[in-house]
């Protein structure tokens, strides 16, 4: 058993008031694919998102290569400069073209060159199917085609793992597919990955674990087999009852 | 009564354009150090640390309360007490305008990052960028192409403010003109003149504008 990439421990945070993570966990070995799903407002993309430090945290511990997220000394740019993330909504830059847009933070983090940057661009745009829309620009493109030029921007830093925020959910039902492919081939590719989704089938597919998440709280983690075929949480039976019966 | 004399006009053109080089010095600096230090100030207001907030909104909110020609004397007379020694009518006249119009430029510049889906910010700094460079990379550009017709509008407004320095004694157009008038006793032909001139570039600079501004928005 390698050691966890991500590891989070009894994580709270409160928006004002309200208690939206009450102690989530979760560890996440190298070349693991995790899966969290549950209902709405569960939390999900809050916790994600304090994986790498975009949302802060009041209680509990995360730590990134043993790197503590919540610590105040901690060169937050730095660790997150080694997770990918994708976003529910894109965030592809409008202004910028596709190329510049992958070739934007290996250029200014990492400081490479502008054509070790593209040409660095363009092999992962060949990799998403997208070699021919280097000079588009993001209003030019389809959400499904907009989804995978976040995906290999977020590729082009090397990460050591990835983080996807709803990576479907506003997409048309006809582009799901082309995004999850990319997504599936990354895992098979042996990329660590944290994924918060709707899209059971992937799970099925490409996850080696699913936390299921409800009010704040990491109700099951489980190997995907065992969390499909007898889920143990009432919370989650009723989850999945509702979202495979179609 | 006599008639007009409008080669009083053609005489004074040197003079007259010698005090338009200044009215164009003037908007120039103070739009280049207005939206410079406006910039500052947005990202101050916009910053979490709420010691710079509270400084930044403080700033904007004391520039704003004050007339133009009340810091114009304020700094006519301040500058060269802070310093010790003269500055000129026309480097006062600059620190003035820019510390004025940077409370402007600041308001607008703050209005167009909030106008930045916040979720940009957050694909800069979840790429590895700074705070700073995902404002500089990301936001800003944004920003900037939202905010550019308001930002000439103003620059069009702080171009006839300029015709305020006649107070600190510094020679722009409208003081020049005001100065032929007296001098020459022709007041109707030296102010109608003024006025075409400032209605002449004002006129096409808003046109500018919005022609400007349609490709943006498509």
């Amino acid at each position: 058993m390698s050691a966890a990439v991500i590891l989070a421990e009894g994580v709270e945070k409160w928006f004002g008031a309200a208690h939206v993570l009450k102690g989530c966990s979760l560890s996440v070995s190298r070349g693991e694919v995790v899966v969290i799903c549950g209902p709405s407002g569960s939390g999900k993309s809050t916790f994600i998102k304090c994986m790498n430090g975009l949302e802060p945290f009041q209680r509990g511990r995360i730590l990134v290569e043993g790197v503590s997220v919540g610590e105040p000394a901690t060169d937050l740019p730095k660790l997150r400069a080694r997770i990918g993330m994708v976003f529910q909504h894109f965030e592809l830059y409008p202004h910028k073209s596709v190329i510049e847009n992958i070739t934007l933070a290996p250029m200014h983090v990492l400081k490479r060159s502008r054509g070790e940057a593209e040409d660095g661009a363009r092999a992962l745009l060949r990799r998403v199917g997208l070699a021919d829309k280097d000079r588009a620009f993001p209003s030019e493109l389809s959400g499904g085609q907009q989804q995978r030029v976040a995906i290999a921007r977020a590729l082009a830093m090397e990460p050591v793992a990835m983080l996807f925020d709803e990576p479907t959910s506003a997409l048309d039902p006809e582009m799901i597919s082309e995004v999850l492919d990319v997504i599936g081939q990354l895992a098979a590719e042996g990329m660590t990955m944290v994924v918060v989704t709707h899209e059971m089938g992937f799970a099925r597919a490409a996850a080696d674990r699913v936390a299921f998440m409800d009010a704040g709280r990491v109700l099951e983690d489980r190997p995907t087999a065992e969390f499909f075929e007898n889920p143990e949480a009432g919370r989650s039976k009723m989850f999945l009852s509702k979202i495979l019966r179609h | 009564m006599t008639g007009f004399d409008w080669g009083v006009i053609v005489r004074a053109l040197p003079f007259l354009w010698d005090g338009m080089k200044v009215s164009l010095m003037l908007t120039g600096a103070g739009v280049l150090g207005g939206v410079l230090l406006g910039t500052v100030l947005a990202i101050m207001r916009l910053s979490p640390y709420r010691a710079l907030s509270v400084a930044a909104a403080a700033y904007v909110t004391t520039f704003r309360s004050l007339p133009l020609i009340l810091i114009l004397f304020w700094f006519y007379f301040l500058v060269p007490l802070a310093l010790g020694r003269p500055v000129g009518a026309f480097a006062s006249a600059v620190i003035a305008f820019i510390l004025f119009e940077a409370a402007y430029f600041g308001e607008i510049i703050r209005a167009g990052i909030s106008s930045v889906r916040r979720g940009q910010l957050l694909a800069a700094k979840a790429s590895g960028m700074t705070h700073l460079q995902a404002l500089r990379l990301v936001v800003l550009p944004q920003a900037f192409r939202a905010m550019t017709p308001v930002m000439l509008t103003q620059s069009i407004v702080m171009f006839q403010d300029t015709s305020l320095v006649y107070v600190i004694t510094l020679r722009d157009f409208m003081t020049v003109a005001s100065i032929v008038a007296g001098r020459d006793g022709r007041v109707v032909e030296l102010y109608t003149f003024a006025a075409v001139v400032y209605f002449v570039i004002c006129f096409s600079a808003s046109l500018a504008v919005r022609s400007l501004c349609r490709p943006a928005i498509a």
